[in-house]
């Protein structure tokens, strides 16, 4: 167990740099240049001074042994200055990271507490009403494109109704971020409704032909002792699995709806960083999307391994 | 499935007849802002008078050929690099494997973004090229089929691991055929079914990513319409006319429920063993 998940750390930090490889050479290829936006922004320098400054940053290497500088610095700690905020790539990243977690873990709890008990009582009739109707709200909630989802929301709810902010969390404090947490939750729990329900309808009806099943009933169980401390023990094994592999792209993957609803999470600054040519930021915030998967699939593993004594090796 | 195919054929109907039975798609007219619907625009206008029916067929035909395009060069990649992993097995299949991991572990959408805001006037590539319409299109596939190829890639490879240490497989070594003829005419013909459910099932979610990238700014850039880019101009005037935004999201959820409910019927007809449904990229 631990060499594997040494092994998994290992090919984890080889994505990391490949990664880092990539986006580095793709940000190059970005409309526009810092220096560029540094003379545009200051009218004293002239293309001298571009000269002049290229040479001081570095920017007149080769790419390559640019992004060799940077890994090294990265390696220490440093990442940088973010140009669009104006102070340090860390200094910008943790409020993001935070109101990101608070939209996941509120979107990801609530989804769950929905979509779980619709999965189970769909599983228990396979191909009846009911299961058919779960099915269509699942295959629904999958189709969904998020930013209309929110879009819709705001007009219904915003707009027509004028019962909820639409957007804005940044400029309020307190009780009044309760208000503006809603939409966005709601959002992001009803589009991921269906995968939940429709993962856990799998893996209770998997459950369900096997043998434990038909002793506990022929030694005399109840029906839901049956279903609640047989089977769904064993059908949350691969839901957890999933739900851990999910929460790594949340990080990242909120970035619709933290565009629809002015949400200062970590989606939207990545997005703002890309747009705005914030390299340090941009890049941090790649990196930091990406090793946030991989810690998701590597606590996906760990979780299984824990879940399940059979695939424990003694 | 029946539900799906029969969306899919009535909005293809609808998107070849479009051109015949209704105005212009990017003609502006601003004395017809906003225009409620009526016999000339059956669904309205937009906020440039254009006809919001016309334009949402258009953006449909462009959408939807994205989406095809992107499935299709994601199936192909997949395939070639499943195949080769599973047939050769040892090395190859482990530092292919490894690959698709790391492709999976990717952030999508972000890693998306820094791909369609790359300038590709800095490869090289000459204006024409640049400013035609075919471009745009191609360029979203090239994109996200890039990243897309992982489904297929381990589902065919599974299916090429079971299939190579078959009899008929084995004569063929015996006969003399060599490896690319096996994989293609013994091994690809055997695991085509999870190829063509996975790739079903993909086009829905091409269709949403497309869709984001295009309502981001980042994909389909107007006045060509898409689905998408129609949404971005919608929300602008979301307070004054919430009417527009209402119909391409609706359209969105068709095409893409149509796709999934065909791949989902697919699954069960040809592969009811497999463990793929409709999933669903970050939100």
């Amino acid at each position: 167990m631990g060499v594997t998940i040494l092994s998994r750390l290992l090919q984890s930090l080889a994505v990391l740099v490949a990664m880092s490889f990539v986006v580095y050479g793709l940000m190059g290829l970005m409309p526009g240049d810092p220096i560029d936006l540094m003379i545009a922004g200051n009218p004293h320098l002239n293309a001298a001074d571009a000269v002049r400054l290229k040479a001081l940053y570095g920017l007149d290497r080769p790419w390559t042994e640019r992004w060799l500088r940077w890994l090294a610095q990265v390696g220490q700690g440093e990442l940088g200055y973010s140009r669009l905020h104006a102070r340090p790539v860390m200094a910008a990243m943790i409020p993001a990271l935070v109101n990101t977690a608070i939209l996941m873990a509120s979107s990801l709890l609530l989804a769950l507490v929905v979509a779980l008990p619709l999965g189970i009582l769909a599983s228990l009739r396979p191909g009846s009403v009911l299961d058919r109707l779960v099915n269509l709200v699942s295959v629904a909630s999958v189709s969904l494109p998020v930013f209309w989802l929110g879009l819709m929301l705001i007009v219904v709810f915003a707009v027509e109704l004028a019962w909820l902010p639409a957007g804005g969390m940044a400029e309020v404090t307190g009780g009044g971020r309760l208000a503006h947490m809603i939409l966005p939750v709601a959002t992001l729990a009803l589009s991921g409704i269906g995968q939940y329900a429709r993962h856990m309808r799998a893996a209770m009806i998997a459950e369900a032909g096997h043998d434990y099943i038909r002793t506990a009933r022929a030694k005399g169980c109840s029906p839901a002792r049956v279903v609640i401390r047989h089977q769904l023990r064993n059908a949350l094994i691969p839901v957890t699995t999933i739900v851990a592999l999910e929460v790594g792209g949340l990080f990242s993957g909120a970035l619709i709806t933290e565009t629809v609803f002015a949400w200062p999470g970590m989606g939207r600054l990545i997005y703002e960083a890309v747009m705005g040519n914030d390299f340090n930021l941009a890049l941090s915030g790649l990196l930091l999307a990406t090793a946030m998967t991989l810690v998701g699939s590597i606590l996906a593993d760990i979780a299984y391994v824990r879940l399940d004594p059979r695939v424990r090796t003694p | 499935m029946r539900a799906g195919a029969t969306i899919l054929i009535l909005l293809a109907l609808a998107m070849a007849l479009a051109p015949l039975l209704l105005p212009d798609p990017e003609a502006l007219d601003l004395s017809v802002r906003f225009a409620p619907p009526a016999l000339l625009h059956p669904l309205g206008t937009d906020e440039l008078g254009r006809d919001l029916a016309a334009r949402l067929l258009a953006g449909g035909r462009v959408s939807l050929a994205v989406a095809a395009a992107t499935a299709l060069l994601a199936a192909i990649i997949g395939t070639v690099i499943g195949l080769v992993a599973g047939y050769r097995g040892g090395f190859t299949d482990a530092a292919l494997m490894r690959l698709t991991d790391g492709v999976m572990a990717l952030p999508l959408l972000p890693l998306l973004i820094v791909l369609a805001a790359a300038d590709p006037a800095k490869l090289g590539l000459g204006a024409e090229v640049l400013n035609s319409e075919g471009f745009a299109i191609a360029r979203l596939a090239l994109i996200i089929a890039a990243v897309g190829w992982t489904t297929v890639a381990r589902l065919v490879r599974a299916s090429a691991l079971t299939v190579r240490s078959r009899d008929y497989v084995r004569a063929a070594v015996a006969v003399g055929a060599t490896p690319g003829r096996i994989m293609i005419r013994h091994i690809l013909p055997n695991v085509a079914s999870p190829i063509v459910v996975a790739t079903t099932l993909s086009i829905g979610n091409i269709i949403l990513i497309e869709s984001a990238l295009s309502f981001l700014g980042l994909g389909i850039r107007p006045p060509m319409a898409s689905w998408g880019n129609m949404l971005t101009g919608a929300m602008d005037v979301v307070w004054s006319a919430p009417a527009l935004a209402v119909w391409p999201g609706g359209a969105i959820l068709l095409a893409v429920l149509a796709f999934n409910l065909l791949g989902d019927g697919l699954q069960r007809r040809l592969d009811p063993r497999g463990g793929q449904t409709s999933q669903k990229a970050g939100g």
